[in-house]
C-alpha cells in the first residue's frame, strides 16, 4: 500500500511519523508526479490558503481530484479538510471540491479559543478520541451519501466519510492514537480491493 | 458533561505545527498583510516599523498600536502575530485581549526588563521566543514558550548570524545525542536549563517545540538555506516590503520553502525579483547595536 502526505506546507512530518508507527511508509508529496501509483493520499494541517495556492500553482488540483475519483482514499485534516470541501462560508481558498460538504473556516474563533476534547467516534466504540481542535473549521452542510462519525456535543459535525473520503476538523497526527490512521490505511486497503466498499 | 481544554501547551505548540513549512512575514500596513496572504504566507507578524527602520531610527522601540494590529487582524484570514518587549507581560497582556494569534517576546523591541522573560505559561495566547543556541531556547521553552526561533539579527539582510544560531541549535543537539547519559547532569548546568528538559531535547532528536529561522533572511535561496539546515520555516522581516517587489518576492520565498530541496524550482522562482533589500553587512554594526545579544 503506497500513501503520500501533501508536503507543501503544515504538518506533514506528523502524518508521516504516525503511519510510521503503523508500518507503512509514506511519500513526500509536492509535485505532480509524487502521486502516481499512490493508493491514498492526506492533505495535512496547515494554512489553508496557502495549501490552495500553491495546489494551483504546481498543478496538484487535476490529478488529486481524479485520485478521488479512481476510488483511491483522501483524507484532509482541519486545513486538508477545508480543501476536501465542495464549498466554503468565505470566497478564498479555493476548495478541490471532493467531499459534498460545507465547511466554515475558524469555526470557533482566534487561536486562544483553540481547544482540546474528549469525543466518541461511531467507528471507534471502545474509549474516546482526544480531538485537538486549532484554529479549526467546522462542517455546516452534510450532502447525501455523507457519513457523520463523530460530532460535538452542540451536535456539529467534525469528522465524515464520504466512500474513499474523509475528512477531519480536528489533528489526529497531534496525539498518539493511531485510530484514525488505521481506519484511514483500513479504507485504503479495501478501496485497492474493490471499490465502492 | 465533556471537559473542554483551552490554552493548554498542546493547543499552543500545536498551532506552531501547523505553521510548519510556511512563510511568516512582517507587514505594517493592513495592505501588506493582504499582499503577504495573497503570496501564501503562513502567518503575519504585525508591527508599526520592520526591524530595519527601527534599526535606523533608533529610540525605544515598543509594542505597535492596538488600533493597528486590529487593522490588519480584521483585513486577513490568516493567524496575525505581534510583538511585546522582552519581560512586557502588561503588553502581552494586551495583545492577548487583541485577539492575537501568537506573541513574540522579541529582542528586536526594546527589552523592558534585562533579567527575566514573560513567565508565558499564564497566558492562553502561544508564544514565540528568539535563540542563538539551544540553552537559550530550552529556558525559553520553560517559561513556556510554544515555539522558538533562531535570532539571526533583524533588519540587516544578512544570513550570517541567522545561520551561525541554527548550526548552533543542531550542533548542540547532535552533541546531545551521542553524550553519554552520565555527562547529561553538568551538560544542563553548562546550558542553565532543566535536566528534564534537555533529555527530552534527546530523546527527540530536535527542539521539542517548531524553530523557525529568522532575521537576516532577503532571498528565496536564503530561505531554502535555512530549511535544508533544519528550520522548520522561515520569518522574513523586512527582506520583503524593503525590497523592490513585494509581492513577487513574497511568493518565491514562499516556493522556495515548500520546495527548499529542489534547486531547480528555487532557481526559476530567484528570476527577476528585482531589488533585494539593500541590507548592512553584520560585521559593520557596532557590538551595542547588535540586536541578538539584547536577551539570553
Amino acid at each position: 500500500m503506497k500513501i503520500g502526505v501533501l508536503a507543501i506546507q503544515g504538518d506533514f512530518i506528523e502524518h508521516i511519523a504516525l503511519l510510521s508507527k503503523l508500518g507503512v511508509i509514506s511519500r513526500q508529496v509536492r509535485l505532480p508526479e509524487q502521486l502516481e501509483g499512490l493508493d491514498g493520499l492526506i492533505i495535512p494541517g496547515g494554512e489553508s490558503t496557502t495549501l490552495s495556492r500553491l495546489m494551483s500553482m504546481y498543478h496538484l488540483r487535476q490529478p488529486v481530484a481524479q485520485m478521488a475519483q479512481r476510488h483511491k482514499t483522501v483524507w484532509g485534516t482541519c486545513a486538508g479538510m477545508i480543501m476536501m470541501a465542495h464549498e466554503i462560508t468565505e470566497e478564498d481558498p479555493i476548495p478541490l471540491q471532493l467531499m459534498d460538504i460545507g465547511v466554515q473556516r475558524n469555526a470557533f474563533g482566534r487561536q486562544i479559543d483553540s481547544f482540546e476534547q474528549d469525543l466518541d467516534i461511531a467507528e471507534f466504540n471502545t474509549t474516546p478520541f482526544h480531538a485537538i481542535f486549532i484554529r479549526a473549521p467546522v462542517i455546516i452542510r452534510v450532502g447525501e451519501g455523507v457519513k457523520v462519525l463523530a460530532e460535538l456535543p452542540d451536535g456539529r459535525p467534525v469528522a465524515v466519510r464520504q466512500g474513499n473520503l474523509l475528512a477531519t476538523s480536528f489533528h489526529p497526527e497531534l496525539t498518539r492514537d493511531t485510530r484514525f490512521h488505521q481506519y484511514f490505511l483500513d479504507l485504503t486497503a479495501n478501496q485497492a480491493n474493490g471499490p465502492g466498499q | 458533561m465533556v471537559d473542554v481544554l483551552t490554552g493548554t501547551f498542546t493547543v499552543k505548540a500545536g498551532h506552531a505545527q501547523m505553521l510548519k513549512g510556511g512563510v511568516i512575514m512582517d507587514v505594517v500596513t493592513a495592505e501588506q498583510a493582504q499582499i503577504a496572504e495573497e503570496a501564501g504566507a503562513v502567518a503575519v507578524m504585525a508591527l508599526e516599523r520592520v526591524p530595519a527602520d527601527i534599526r535606523a531610527d533608533g529610540g525605544v522601540a515598543r509594542m505597535s498600536d492596538p488600533t493597528m494590529i486590529l487593522q490588519i487582524i480584521d483585513s486577513v484570514s490568516i493567524p496575525v502575530m505581534a510583538k511585546c518587549r522582552i519581560g512586557h507581560f502588561v503588553e502581552a497582556q494586551v495583545l492577548e485581549s487583541l485577539g492575537v494569534d501568537y506573541v513574540d517576546e522579541s529582542e528586536v523591541l526594546t527589552p523592558a526588563d534585562e533579567t527575566h522573560h514573560v513567565w508565558k505559561h499564564d497566558f492562553k495566547v502561544p508564544f514565540v521566543c528568539g535563540c542563538r543556541d539551544l540553552g537559550e531556547a530550552l529556558r525559553r521553552i520553560s517559561e513556556g514558550a510554544a515555539m522558538i526561533r533562531t535570532k539571526g539579527e533583524a533588519g540587516t539582510g544578512d544570513i550570517v548570524e541567522a545561520v551561525r544560531h541554527m548550526r548552533a541549535v543542531q550542533d548542540a543537539i547532535r552533541k546531545l545525542q551521542t553524550m553519554p547519559e552520565d555527562e547529561l547532569v553538568v551538560e544542563a548546568r553548562n546550558l542553565a536549563v532543566s535536566l528534564e528538559l534537555l533529555t527530552k531535547t534527546r530523546e527527540l532528536g530536535r527542539m521539542p517545540v517548531v524553530n523557525f529561522a529568522a532575521g537576516g533572511i532577503a532571498t528565496p535561496a536564503d530561505a531554502a538555506l535555512m530549511m535544508q539546515l533544519g528550520a522548520d520555516g522561515v520569518f522574513v522581516g523586512s527582506g520583503i516590503f524593503k525590497s523592490g517587489n513585494p509581492a513577487t518576492r513574497a511568493h518565491a520565498i514562499v516556493q522556495a520553502v515548500t520546495h527548499y530541496n529542489n534547486p531547480e524550482i528555487i532557481a526559476e522562482v530567484s528570476k527577476n525579483l528585482g531589488e533585494a533589500m539593500v541590507g548592512i553587512s553584520t560585521r559593520s554594526i557596532p557590538q551595542d547595536q547588535l540586536l541578538a545579544p539584547r536577551s539570553s
